[in-house]
């Protein structure tokens, strides 16, 4: 017996695509063109759903889905951007530069932002919530790397590349809500960190100014993001 | 374990009571315990001793009677039930045993709070001793599970959980038949079955209080769901802060390994079953399941993008069974007397009983079980005796923190999962606060929304930011520093926060919020406007104080 193809045709936007079964819907708007905002998600990486920018609006379905972690199915109808969905992108991204101090001016990564780029692309002239301005600490402990928790969204991109990729798993989380932060081994200064690799690959992965090569001032720090899923697809190949 | 030996547990526990023709029981649940009533149980031990009626009359400490707030409570064979007793009275107690009842210690049980009870889950509660299975044995105890694995296929076991209507008793109220038989039919090399004993609403107990009272009976339930859809191993995911209850489970599990209810080959059949416990570190975000299972795997407590849904991949990536205390505690009683037995108690989408903790103001707090259905009027009126202090009723919270507030406009409806939803409330684990005109229904809201913005796991942009922005509004209204820029923004956030957090918690943590606004508007427009507290709570005194 012929095994039926496990390709699902779906309409995104109004446009008819396909994608294959394990595919998400992101995987499938990325394929086509179609921008969906996101911070958490990076190509080469585990999904975390944590974020919530990418949000679309599934006919049918009473909740908003994640389109980095919600696979395709067949006859799916699926808005990217609605009014809507607009909205609450915004009103999430105004929340991300209430938290912390993200003060663009004096950035590392002022103009090669992730957080900037959305903003400005989903139209924030202004943030309406008032800011927390909260008092955030500087390592610059590292020989060669800086982690400012002023910038951190707290994406864990640095955390799961340092796992996933590295495998030296330096980094993760500790504290709950507002008052969690990203720490390097058990909370010690980056630079006794003894599980580091120096392999700098957080410092790329990160959306944000949060994590910096040293010698780098305002808008000086370009990441190179090409790395991570050439390195993947170097590893398949391999197997 | 054969079904002989079981009666023969059962034969030998029954012979040896039916001597004593007396029995003292007396509360050893921790609500009880907190007011010394080990104290008055060693009074009544030394009294018996002293008088050397050891061989006719039974001492016994027992789990939750209900009536918290007047213990602790001792009843005896007489069938008289006592209040606030001291170990004074033990002397008192025993002569009244064969005589008239000390009367000013009796509590009357002919008021509504006993007479409107139906008690399915509690039936064993404050009658056997927690700490011997051949005690729970001897109730009926474990003939639902002998049944089961010695007559009933797991296909049947399932259909009489369909067909008894149950539904999860942890707040989502999901249908246990549908998710017993979704991870019967997942496939995995093995699958697990978890007991959430995270119960973490505040004003919540009644987790704690079965756990305490009966851990055999949620043992039994968790070894009859094992059976059913194909698990050979279990946790029970139980907090840290109940170490009574952890104890008596700890005790429980090691008694049913003895007498061969848990292991290998249980019953000589081919079904094996191991519970091990797993300690809750305080997060309250440990009770949504997907967050429960990464802290059983050792991991991080956060939640994680649903589906898949634990009845396919679970506790490490295999399907999984997760259901609530009070729900494995429904098993027994709908196995041994059938689901169409069960489905006749409630409502008709609401079946059976459900267990309530009282508190707030009301008279009389504690423990309740009544059937589905029952109204809000009752519980608060009838079963709770009313407000204290001739005080007027303002509102009645259920569902903790990710509950609503009901106003008194609600008081006819009925108590079940659907009128609760439609009134913007949920049936959630079974917290019910009852709050009088003493009470701001800001402050109420800033209450729950501090504990939401505490009890963020901070993995989400919308829960972790957002229960932030939303403490800050409540706490400048009640500081009567809101303006109308900052009622807006408080309803966006709501708006925000039930739309795209990704757990439960985020999602439901505008529900206190969204519920005052609705039915309390007034309140709130007279701190922001009048820059007053009507109830005279916020801004007299100090901030932080609550209901």
């Amino acid at each position: 017996m012929r095994q039926a193809a496990p390709v699902k045709t779906l309409k995104i936007d109004g446009r008819d695509l396909s994608g294959r079964q394990e595919e998400t819907i992101l995987d499938v708007a990325r394929q086509n063109g179609i921008f969906i905002p996101r911070l958490c998600e990076m190509d080469g990486l585990s999904d975390v759903g944590a974020c919530r920018l990418c949000l679309v609006e599934i006919k049918g379905q009473n909740k908003l889905l994640p389109a980095c972690v919600t696979v395709v199915e067949e006859g799916m109808e699926v808005t990217t951007d609605s009014e809507r969905l607009q909205g609450y992108r915004r009103m999430i991204l105004e929340l991300l530069f209430t938290e912390r101090n993200h003060v663009c001016s004096v950035c590392v990564s002022n103009g090669h932002c992730e957080m900037q780029m959305l903003a400005q692309r989903l139209g924030i002239t202004h943030v309406h919530f008032p800011y927390r301005y909260p008092k955030e600490e500087v390592d610059a402990s590292h020989d060669r790397f800086v982690i400012d928790h002023n910038r951190c969204i707290l994406c864990t991109r640095c955390v799961r590349v340092c796992d996933e990729i590295e495998g030296a798993h330096t980094w993760d989380i500790m504290g709950r809500g507002i008052d969690a932060k990203v720490i390097t081994d058990l909370n010690e200064p980056w630079g006794s960190s003894e599980t580091c690799t120096s392999c700098g690959k957080c410092i790329h992965v990160c959306p944000t100014g949060a994590l910096f090569e040293k010698g780098r001032s305002v808008a000086e720090m370009l990441k190179r993001r090409q790395f991570l899923p050439y390195l993947t697809m170097m590893r398949e190949e391999n197997e | 374990m054969t079904p002989e030996e079981l009666d023969q547990i059962a034969e030998t526990e029954r012979e040896a009571q039916s001597h004593f023709t007396q029995r003292v029981n007396v509360c050893v649940a921790a609500g009880c315990l907190s007011c010394q009533s080990q104290a008055v149980k060693d009074g009544l031990d030394q009294e018996v001793d002293r008088r050397g009626t050891k061989d006719q009359c039974q001492v016994k400490g027992v789990g939750c009677m209900g009536l918290c707030s007047e213990g602790p409570l001792v009843s005896t064979s007489a069938g008289v039930l006592y209040k606030k007793v001291e170990a004074a009275d033990s002397a008192a107690i025993l002569d009244s045993l064969d005589g008239t009842p000390v009367s000013r210690l009796v509590c009357p049980t002919d008021v509504p709070f006993f007479q409107r009870q139906k008690k399915i889950v509690l039936e064993n509660s404050g009658v056997i001793d927690p700490d011997r299975v051949e005690d729970y044995i001897a109730a009926n105890g474990y003939t639902a599970l002998i049944k089961a694995l010695t007559e009933m296929t797991s296909r049947e076991v399932i259909d009489h959980i369909t067909k008894s209507g149950l539904r999860g008793r942890g707040g989502a109220g999901y249908p246990t038949g549908l998710k017993w038989s979704t991870v019967s039919k997942s496939v995995g090399t093995q699958k697990y079955v978890i007991c959430n004993a995270d119960e973490g609403d505040p004003g919540a107990f009644m987790d704690r209080s079965v756990l305490e009272s009966d851990p055999h009976r949620v043992l039994e339930g968790m070894l009859i769901a094992a059976y059913a859809v194909g698990a050979s191993e279990g946790y029970i995911y139980v907090r840290a802060e109940y170490p009574l209850a952890i104890k008596r489970l700890k005790n429980a599990i090691r008694q049913a390994e003895r007498v061969g209810l848990l292991g290998a080959n249980i019953c000589g059949t081919r079904f094996s079953f191991r519970v091990d416990l797993r300690l809750g570190a305080g997060a309250f975000v440990c009770g949504e399941e997907t967050a429960l299972i990464a802290s059983v795997e050792g991991k991080r407590g956060t939640p994680r993008p649903r589906p898949p849904y634990p009845a396919m991949e679970g506790l490490f990536g295999q399907p999984t069974l997760i259901n609530n205390v009070e729900t494995f505690a429904n098993i027994a009683p709908i196995i041994r007397n059938g689901g169409e037995w069960y489905a006749q108690i409630g409502t008709e989408k609401s079946k059976g009983t459900k267990v309530f903790a009282l508190a707030g103001r009301v008279e009389n707090t504690g423990l309740v079980e009544v059937p589905m259905g029952v109204s809000l009027r009752e519980m608060v009126f009838d079963i709770g005796g009313g407000i204290p202090e001739g005080r007027k009723f303002k509102a009645v919270q259920t569902g903790g923190p990710s509950g609503g507030c009901l106003p008194s406009d609600c008081l006819d409806m009925p108590v079940d999962y659907e009128s609760l939803a439609r009134a913007g409330s949920i049936m959630g684990s079974g917290g019910m606060i009852v709050m009088d005109e003493s009470s701001c229904m800001v402050d109420v809201a800033k209450y729950f929304m501090d504990f939401c913005m505490t009890e963020s796991c901070g993995k989400c942009i919308p829960c972790r930011v957002g229960t932030y922005q939303m403490h800050r509004i409540l706490t400048a209204i009640g500081n009567m520093t809101a303006t109308a820029q900052d009622m807006k923004m408080l309803e966006e956030l709501c708006d925000l926060l039930k739309h795209t957090s990704l757990c439960g918690l985020g999602q439901s943590a505008p529900n206190p919020v969204v519920s005052t606004l609705r039915s309390f508007a007034e309140e709130y427009r007279a701190h922001v406007e009048e820059h007053k507290c009507p109830a005279g709570v916020c801004g007299a005194q100090p901030v932080g104080e609550t209901a």
